[in-house]
């Protein structure tokens, strides 16, 4: 069968240049560029979908769904982090694009990069909710309102696509840095009104290399693709890493509904 | 201690003139850079505070050296990056602050307005 992309690619060509690395063969990255022809509905994804397809299949990269929601495709894309399939050929025409994989991660081949720093930052927050109290199944669901929901809803809209991440010079310049997407997402239990693991966390977000280790660049919640914020959620907690310090963070910060 | 196997020959790109990458990066650089010229400016009000204490010679002295073109233009300077300073101040507080019910830049506007206002208030009084 003929991928329908073959048959809709337009008849205008890009100049796309994406860096190229095999560990087996390369002392460093270098760049390849292709010709790509192209119409107005095809992303930067399917660009490097129709390089993989006809023009040189040893091209490496990930992605999987397409559109914006699993967060695989996430390249530079003249030197600005974004989901290759949230942008488009024709926003680049008649310049050149230049396709480089995620900035402060190590390339492990071509456009992939080694996402495994960030994985254990993820589990190291403890992203589930550690509840107040174990309740059987039986007792159905936990309830919550509207207000205790907002309080945590933007945050737990992360996709992992680490562009935040890619985004952060102190990333760049410390990987001890625990990070803007792990600890927004840290942010999204604390906020939770059914949950308790503050206390459980707090060394994560106290720590030299917690909240402390931003800045406040703020290129983060700029690039992030689902609106996440994560310079609101880490500058929120230096706050309460404060009050925390003093041991004023149960009496200043009633957070949900905790009775 | 890492729940994956490390991934061999993964090339690490440096970090070497990061912040020339991004105009982004480079406002962030210049927004830290200003306190220095805040600092700078302080430092000047205090040593002329010192020279005060040693009575009115001392103090025009001061003033005297402070009318210098150089130390005009580095007043110029100065104030540039601070009005620089306080825009951008304001620009973060947003995200500093918890989560309000009103749109990031009311913040940034409201925090600006009030700056004038008060910087008027302190000139009239000065009058």
């Amino acid at each position: 069968m003929i991928p329908a992309m073959s048959l809709n690619a337009g008849d205008r060509q890009i100049e796309i240049e994406c860096l190229r690395y095999d560990p087996e063969r390369d002392q460093e990255p270098r760049f390849e560029s292709w010709q790509v022809p192209f119409s107005d509905d095809m992303s930067v994804l399917q660009g490097l979908q129709y390089i993989k397809d006809h023009l040189d299949g040893s091209l490496s990269f990930r992605w999987s769904c397409r559109m914006a929601i699993c967060g695989s495709c996430g390249h530079m894309l003249n030197g600005v982090p974004q989901l290759s399939c949230h942008a488009f050929l024709r926003d680049y025409f008649p310049g050149k694009l230049r396709v480089e994989p995620l900035q402060h991660f190590p390339i492990v081949r071509d456009l992939v990069v080694d996402q495994s720093d960030f994985l254990d930052k993820l589990a190291s927050v403890k992203p589930y909710l550690v509840p107040r109290l174990e309740q059987p199944l039986a007792t159905g669901a936990q309830r919550q309102t509207p207000q205790q929901m907002a309080k945590y809803y933007a945050y737990s809209q992360c996709i992992n696509c680490l562009l935040c991440y890619a985004a952060c010079p102190q990333y760049g310049l410390d990987s001890g840095f625990t990070g803007p997407a792990a600890l927004a997402l840290l942010h999204r239990y604390n906020a939770d009104s059914r949950d308790v693991g503050w206390q459980a966390r707090s060394e994560v977000v106290n720590a030299e290399q917690g909240v402390w280790g931003c800045t406040l660049v703020g290129y983060c919640s700029e690039v992030c693709p689902k609106a996440v914020d994560p310079a609101h959620a880490i500058n929120q907690n230096k706050v309460n890493s404060t009050l925390d310090y003093f041991g004023l963070l149960g009496l200043m910060t009633p957070r949900g509904g905790r009775s | 201690m890492s729940l994956d196997r490390p991934v061999p020959k993964a090339y690490v790109r440096p970090m070497r003139g990061w912040w020339r990458r991004n105009p982004y990066f480079l406002r962030y650089m210049l927004r830290e850079a200003s306190a220095l010229f805040l600092t700078g400016y302080a430092l000047t009000l205090l040593f002329g505070l010192w020279r005060l204490s040693q009575g009115p010679a001392a103090f025009e002295a001061w003033r005297t050296a402070l009318a210098t073109p150089l130390a005009i233009g580095l007043h110029g300077l100065a104030l540039v990056f601070m009005l620089y300073h306080s825009w951008t101040w304001f620009q973060v507080m947003p995200k500093t602050l918890p989560p309000l019910p009103l749109p990031a830049p009311f913040v940034t506007a409201a925090g600006v307005v009030a700056t004038l206002l008060l910087s008027l208030l302190v000139w009239a009084w000065l009058q």
